[in-house]
């Protein structure tokens, strides 16, 4: 009776206003320090936000825009999520990313096939890559304890300079006949079909939707996702309910991977010039931790704030051409909103929101095993 | 090859490990006392770029009336002090807030890329900003007329001297001081630090800070000792690759310089895979005979450092260093046949030592036991 009690005021305090809020007023006042960084730049905050605003909403082709920025972010920001719930600080996704879309390039431009066996095919195989990228880190973490946030970093740079390498001057992977690092195209069979006639939007956007529906599905509706949380809240308690912590951690992993992969998959397949070159998607991996935390690590709350990170990278080349603002003042705000989502006491703080004490001190902890060991 | 070749090779690694090296000794004072940072490239990012526009903004201030040399110090003090200030940042949100430390990390990280980022669009390259110039080279009297050595070690400019320096300082100061005592403390069992009557908070808030500076010191020497203006980015990763080196240096700081030299190398050996001064294996085998040797230089360090609790036997280094340099003058000498190995794949190895390291597959790295979680009096 006590717990069914307790259980019903946990939801409701799941839902009061205050868990809205604090992201919301995060946001907002990661703005408002934004606009002091463009005052002193010597430009209107207003202007240069409005411009931000019309750039992101304004047209059908600036939706189309956001909504095609959003996609990575979304993709990659569930599978840093997915790591979080499982205990683990999936930091390398941006390699997993590169290697994703390595694969995927190389499946799309090396041969022709049907394109119902080609697309599905460079995808699948942007997300084996992703999967092994991440899965070799969680395999080091599971059985010899190495800490998964430098073991995946390493992987990032591993990853960087072999793909360098191999879209550099007289590597395997170079177009022929081209004087900047970059790979051929992938054939038309490949690519992504466009769902709005003369636009960009491209189908990866309905992959990723998707997706926010199948990890919310495997993380709270199925055994392995239930494994996968247990383990991150409690490795100890997972082993002894008999959990395979270790192949857990590789699993979360993998996934994880997968899913940065397949980003990487849908930017190549999706948009033109449908080919991998060097500063491909660089930064995002980072940024998506943001998006992550500010998405309260659910599939929901990241699908929100994946648009609207989607939103303000669209926005700020309009802001940047129309006000002079360098578009860099997004990168600014996106670090703020992640230090104000994270120390939220500094928010409730600011706006005297109180909190239930109950529920006040439910921090992500993932820095406990660092340097190795358990 | 030759050894004046060798001396060459030492001479431009030693260089190239400076910025490695200090962000290393930010990495250390800031996990020695419990707290993660992975913000050492966020954190010499802005040191490089304070560094210029310190430098270059007084220069423009007093109207050039001042040396070069003048404004270049303001600038390596400037980056210091922005070092500091963002890894206070750091420590806040991560001791007084309680955020989880990689989290703050990248806060931290995010924030430096697009402050750099914007002012390098807004300001420095919108009004084509150009630098002051370099340090100078100082040749350290009698020292440097050393055959061989002194060319080595003591024709360089000030920052590669102070990152020696500040290595030293800082491996007598965390074994051999009470400082050193309370750090290690700190980050190993804030409890029993506590009830002693240290400052955990406080420690940890003042080493998280050190650190910065320290950072900042390695990204000021890209700036003011190397390109001579700043440039987006251009840390390029390095202060990851610190990270790297800490923990492949085992939390120690002569470890973390071995390690750092060992990039350092790694990158020197690559500028001269480029040239065509060597060809693909010899490289590699002198970065294994190189890498081995320091392995052995840095067992020597500790031993004479910690006399009493080494217990390594003298025999076995002596071996390890033999070994190493046997490989080292084998890569000098002998012939190796023509192999194309992609520059790329040599510059792997570094990162593959160090999740190697970590893995535990190259002896056991152990972390201070209390990095990464926050103190709370009880």
């Amino acid at each position: 009776m006590n717990s069914l009690f307790e259980r019903a005021r946990n939801t409701w305090s799941r839902v009061n206003l205050g868990s809205l809020a604090v992201p919301l007023l995060a946001i907002i006042t990661a703005m408002l320090i934004s606009s002091l960084v463009i005052l002193i730049s010597g430009a209107d905050p207003v202007k240069a936000f409005s411009a931000l605003a019309e750039g992101a909403l304004g047209s059908q082709v600036a939706v189309v825009e956001t909504l095609i920025k959003a996609t990575p972010f979304l993709l990659v920001g569930l599978g840093i999520a997915l790591a979080f719930r499982g205990g683990l600080f999936n930091i390398g996704v941006e390699g997993q990313l590169f290697v994703g879309s390595a694969v995927t390039v190389i499946i799309g431009y090396s041969f022709e096939l049907p394109f119902y066996l080609h697309l599905p095919l460079a995808l699948i195989g942007g997300m084996i890559g992703g999967a092994i990228w991440a899965g070799i880190p969680g395999w080091l973490k599971a059985r010899y304890g190495a800490h998964e946030v430098i073991t995946t970093i390493m992987f990032n740079y591993m990853a960087l300079r072999v793909i360098n390498w191999a879209i550099g001057t007289d590597g395997p992977m170079r177009a022929p006949r081209t004087t900047v690092p970059e790979t051929s195209a992938v054939f038309e069979s490949a690519r992504l079909p466009i769902l709005l006639a003369d636009s960009r939007l491209h189908a990866g956007v309905l992959i990723a939707i998707a997706a926010v529906f199948l990890v919310y599905w495997l993380l709270w509706k199925t055994k392995i996702g239930f494994e996968i949380r247990t383990v991150g809240a409690n490795p100890h308690a997972a082993r002894y309910a008999g959990i395979n912590v270790p192949f857990n951690t590789v699993l979360t992993m993998a996934i994880s991977g997968a899913l940065a992969g397949l980003a990487g998959g849908i930017q190549v397949l999706g948009l033109a010039p449908y080919n991998f070159t060097t500063g491909f998607n660089v930064g995002l991996g980072f940024d998506s931790i943001a998006v992550a935390v500010l998405g309260a690590i659910h599939p929901f709350g990241i699908a929100l704030s994946s648009l609207l990170f989607g939103a303000m990278d669209a926005g700020s080349r309009l802001m940047q051409l129309r006000t002079k603002v360098p578009a860099d003042v997004i990168t600014i705000t996106q670090g703020l909103i992640l230090a104000f989502v994270a120390a939220d006491q500094i928010i409730r703080g600011l706006y005297r929101i109180r909190v239930k004490a109950d529920h006040a001190e439910k921090k992500i902890s993932l820095s406990e095993t660092w340097g190795g060991g358990d | 090859m030759d050894t004046l070749f060798f001396a060459g090779l030492i001479t431009l690694a030693l260089i190239k490990a400076t910025p490695i090296a200090f962000g290393a000794m930010a990495g250390l004072m800031s996990e020695r006392s419990g707290v993660i940072n992975i913000a050492i490239e966020g954190m010499m990012l802005i040191g490089a770029m304070m560094s210029f526009l310190g430098s270059v903004l007084f220069n423009q201030w007093t109207g050039g009336a001042l040396p070069k040399e003048v404004s270049l110090i303001v600038g390596l003090v400037v980056a210091m002090l922005s070092g500091a200030l963002i890894a206070l940042l750091h420590a806040w949100l991560s001791i007084r807030y309680k955020v989880d430390q990689i989290i703050s990390g990248t806060v931290i990280n995010l924030l430096a890329f697009g402050i750099t980022n914007f002012t390098a669009n807004a300001y420095i390259d919108a009004v084509r900003l150009s630098g002051v110039g370099i340090f100078p080279h100082i040749n350290i009297p009698l020292l440097s007329d050393i055959p061989i050595l002194g060319d080595i070690f003591f024709k360089h400019q000030p920052l590669v001297y102070l990152m020696l320096i500040t290595v030293g300082v800082l491996q007598y100061a965390l074994f051999r001081t009470r400082w050193g005592l309370r750090t290690r403390s700190v980050g190993e069992h804030p409890r029993a630090a506590d009830t002693v009557g240290i400052n955990v908070n406080r420690t940890r808030y003042i080493n998280v800070v050190i650190g910065g500076a320290l950072a900042g010191m390695g990204g000021a020497f890209l700036v003011l000792e190397s390109v001579g203006r700043f440039q987006k980015l251009m840390t390029t990763g390095r202060g990851f690759i610190a990270l790297a080196a800490l923990i492949f240096g085992k939390w120690t700081s002569v470890g973390a310089l071995g390690s750092a030299l060992l990039f350092g190398f790694a990158e020197a050996l690559g500028v001269r895979l480029q040239l065509g001064d060597i060809n693909e294996l010899e490289a590699l085998a002198l970065l294994i005979g190189i890498g081995i040797s320091l392995l052995a230089l840095v067992w020597v360090a500790i031993k004479l450092i910690k006399r009493s609790q080494d217990k390594r036997p003298a025999s076995l280094i002596a071996i390890v260093g033999g070994a190493g340099l046997l490989f080292i003058v084998l890569a000098l000498t002998v012939d190796f046949p023509n192999i194309q190995i992609p520059i790329q794949f040599l510059g792997l190895l570094p990162y593959f030592a160090t999740v190697l390291v970590l893995a535990g597959f190259v002896g056991r790295a152990v972390a201070p036991a209390a990095v990464g979680k926050p103190y709370e009096r009880g």
